[in-house]
């Protein structure tokens, strides 16, 4: 009997609790988290507690040396430029997205569905690929070049590979996507009498966008912003080829210390304060957004 | 009261298309100031149409529309001052209600104390003085839709357009604000545009009713006049119900005129409709204005009939007969108070119509 029919009272525990069912169902992904997030993560934390030998092996001395060396100044330039990188990085992106965005929501169906299809061509190829593809177009003798030059321009090939302008080109070209699509997520479900509503009461288009659009689509900006703004600041492999590891980022530098120097603690504490970074930004973002339902 | 001079809105020979579909076609229209007019009519008929036209949501392809005088045709929404209480409220979610209220005056300028002190009056007109820190999605239907009431009223309109308000409501809530709508019309005085699809809605609440079909208007008065007096086939079927009985003429006597239903069942009609020369005639007869008895009836129409089904309704019986002549009529009787007055299906009685209650909605 009772095998059959579930009585409420345990069916309203259910979904209080997880019972056994759910944790099998979520087994395989706590697995996969405990193994090669969680655990990785601890041997971090402890590593960089750590100091390396003459070989690059690790000696178990518990100090914060480490740390002390994150913040010497030539660290923390190399922060604040990447910082600078992925921040301008996020705000290009949010420049140029969220029109693009805005457009696709607001059209129609089948021309919505092609324009959203355009969006992620680009991941139908390598991203090293399409990176490499970048060098081409902007190296001195390229594409880019090459046309401003039949277009009869005025001004000598511009040298725009190997300088901090190729590496945001690239990190902007990689990251846009991920921009427009939380942004079209929040601007499709905007609904429009909301924009007439702010149009009646007397908002021209400028209000209407500022006091109405912009809020209301503030979670797709700000998802966005996460989803552009912490992997960009992390980027090593754009740097490098880009920018010719001329201007390094965070991420080069840990990069470096793990397989260059061999100076794994060191690497570790990086490491560490970068996923301190970031989860600071995720909670100062998640804050602003907690309020407003 | 309605001014019966001043014109508030002049539409005049608007149309609006939407690729090969005519939404608003050639429609001329007066909306009188104070006046509560009922744009009235199926859904796709071109009322909502109409309504964003008058808000500027859309542009006329051709026409024009003017508001007290002006042209406003070709205005933008936020330079007409003209507000919109919309169907499903669009309320901004992000704001509170207080802020929802006080979106319009700040879009105006208004000073801060000056707005703070209208929002309150606004608030407390809709009884909603207590809510005005929550949000959106904290109130329920009702209070939304008192709340996008007090932010149209607050900017103090020439017109306030209503796009099916209340359709989002249940029945008895919906009734409740009918009247109350109704009351704060009075009591403000701005120019009222209301669009509902509902004829009941629209018979209450209205000074005039605007009856809307296929992008034209069919006929504009009072709820009374369209209700008594239908022009069009259309107006009769769909405001009330009616009977509406094909005939032809076969003789006219100075005033009146006979008519032959089809079935045979002959008629007198008031001659006044009916153009010279038409043989052929549409009859609307309204359910209640079929006298029936089981006693012989002195009336200038009288025929016999026998109840074919009958339908309590509570306070009315509707009843379809079937006259001698094979014709089917509809009649709402009252449910007074005389038991032994009842009548049942299969009784044979008397029926009376006076020649004014059958109006002739088109006659060729």
């Amino acid at each position: 009997m009772s095998a059959i029919g579930i009585p409420s009272a345990s069916a309203a525990r259910d979904r209080r609790q997880p019972g056994w069912r759910a944790w099998a169902l979520l087994a395989p992904m706590v697995l996969w988290l405990a193994l090669f997030v969680i655990i990785p993560g601890l041997i971090l934390i402890v590593y960089s507690f750590c100091e390396r030998d003459e070989v690059g092996g690790v000696i178990f001395a518990f100090n914060a040396d480490n740390y002390r060396r994150v913040f010497e100044p030539v660290y923390l330039r190399i922060f604040a430029r990447s910082i600078g990188y992925a921040g301008l990085t996020t705000a290009i992106c949010v420049v140029l997205g969220y029109p693009v965005a805005c457009y696709i929501a607001r059209a129609g169906e089948q021309l919505r569905n092609r324009l959203l299809l355009l969006v992620m061509v680009p991941f139908w190829t390598s991203f090293l690929i399409r990176t490499y593809a970048w060098m081409t177009i902007l190296k001195q003798e390229g594409l880019l070049n090459g046309l401003l030059q039949a277009a009869g321009a005025g001004f000598g090939p511009l040298n725009l590979l190997y300088t901090p302008t190729a590496v945001v080109i690239g990190l902007v070209y990689a990251y846009l996507p991920f921009m427009i699509l939380p942004v079209y997520g929040s601007a499709e479900k905007l609904d429009n009498s909301l924009i007439e509503a702010a149009h009646d009461l007397g908002a021209g288009p400028v209000r209407a966008f500022s006091a109405v659009i912009v809020p209301l689509t503030l979670p797709g900006i700000a998802a966005g912003t996460l989803l552009v703004f912490v992997p960009a600041i992390g980027m090593f492999a754009i740097t490098d080829l880009m920018g010719g590891a001329r201007v390094p980022m965070i991420g080069n530098v840990i990069q470096n210390q793990f397989l260059q120097a061999r100076d794994w603690p060191f690497g570790a504490a990086l490491g560490v304060v970068f996923m301190l970074m970031f989860a600071l930004t995720y909670a100062l973002l998640q804050r602003r957004h907690a309020s407003p339902a | 009261m309605p001014d019966p001079v001043r014109p508030m809105i002049e539409i005049r020979g608007v149309t609006k298309r939407f690729g090969a579909f005519t939404a608003v076609d050639d429609v001329s229209l007066v909306v009188r100031a104070g006046e509560f007019l009922t744009l009235l009519g199926p859904s796709g008929c071109g009322k909502t149409t109409l309504l964003r036209l008058l808000a500027g949501f859309e542009t006329p392809d051709a026409g024009a529309i003017l508001l007290d005088g002006e042209d406003v045709t070709h205005l933008p929404p936020y330079r007409r001052n003209v507000n919109q209480v919309f169907q499903s409220y669009a309320l901004f979610p992000h704001l509170s209600v207080r802020d929802n209220v006080g979106f319009g005056l700040r879009m105006q300028g208004v000073p801060a104390a000056a707005a703070a002190a209208r929002i309150r009056d606004a608030l407390a007109m809709v009884s909603l003085a207590e809510q005005s820190g929550k949000l959106p999605h904290q109130l329920s239907g009702g209070q939304r839709q008192r709340v996008a009431l007090a932010r149209a009223v607050v900017c103090r309109p020439k017109v306030l357009l209503l796009d099916e308000p209340l359709s989002a409501l249940d029945a008895k809530l919906r009734h409740g604000m009918q009247l109350e709508l109704k009351h704060l019309q009075r009591k403000l005085g701005i120019t009222f545009v209301f669009v509902t699809h509902d004829q009941a809605e629209a018979l209450t609440m209205s000074d005039r009713i605007a009856v809307i079909n296929r992008g034209k208007v069919e006929q504009v008065g009072p709820a009374a006049e369209i209700y008594h007096r239908p022009r069009t086939p259309f107006a009769a079927d769909f405001i009330g119900q009616a009977n509406l009985l094909s005939a032809t003429i076969v003789g006219r006597n100075g005033t009146t005129a006979r008519v032959r239903a089809a079935g045979g069942l002959e008629l007198t009609v008031a001659a006044a409709g009916l153009p010279a020369g038409a043989s052929t005639a549409l009859l609307s007869v309204r359910p209640e204005k079929i006298h029936i008895s089981k006693h012989r009836i002195e009336a200038e129409n009288v025929f016999a009939a026998r109840i074919e089904e009958e339908i309590f309704q509570g306070a009315t019986d509707q009843l379809t007969l079937v006259t001698d002549q094979g014709t089917r009529l509809h009649a709402l009787v009252a449910n007074e108070s005389a038991i032994q007055e009842a009548f049942h299906e299969g009784d044979r009685v008397h029926c009376g119509l006076h020649p004014d209650d059958l109006i002739i909605v088109q006659a060729e």
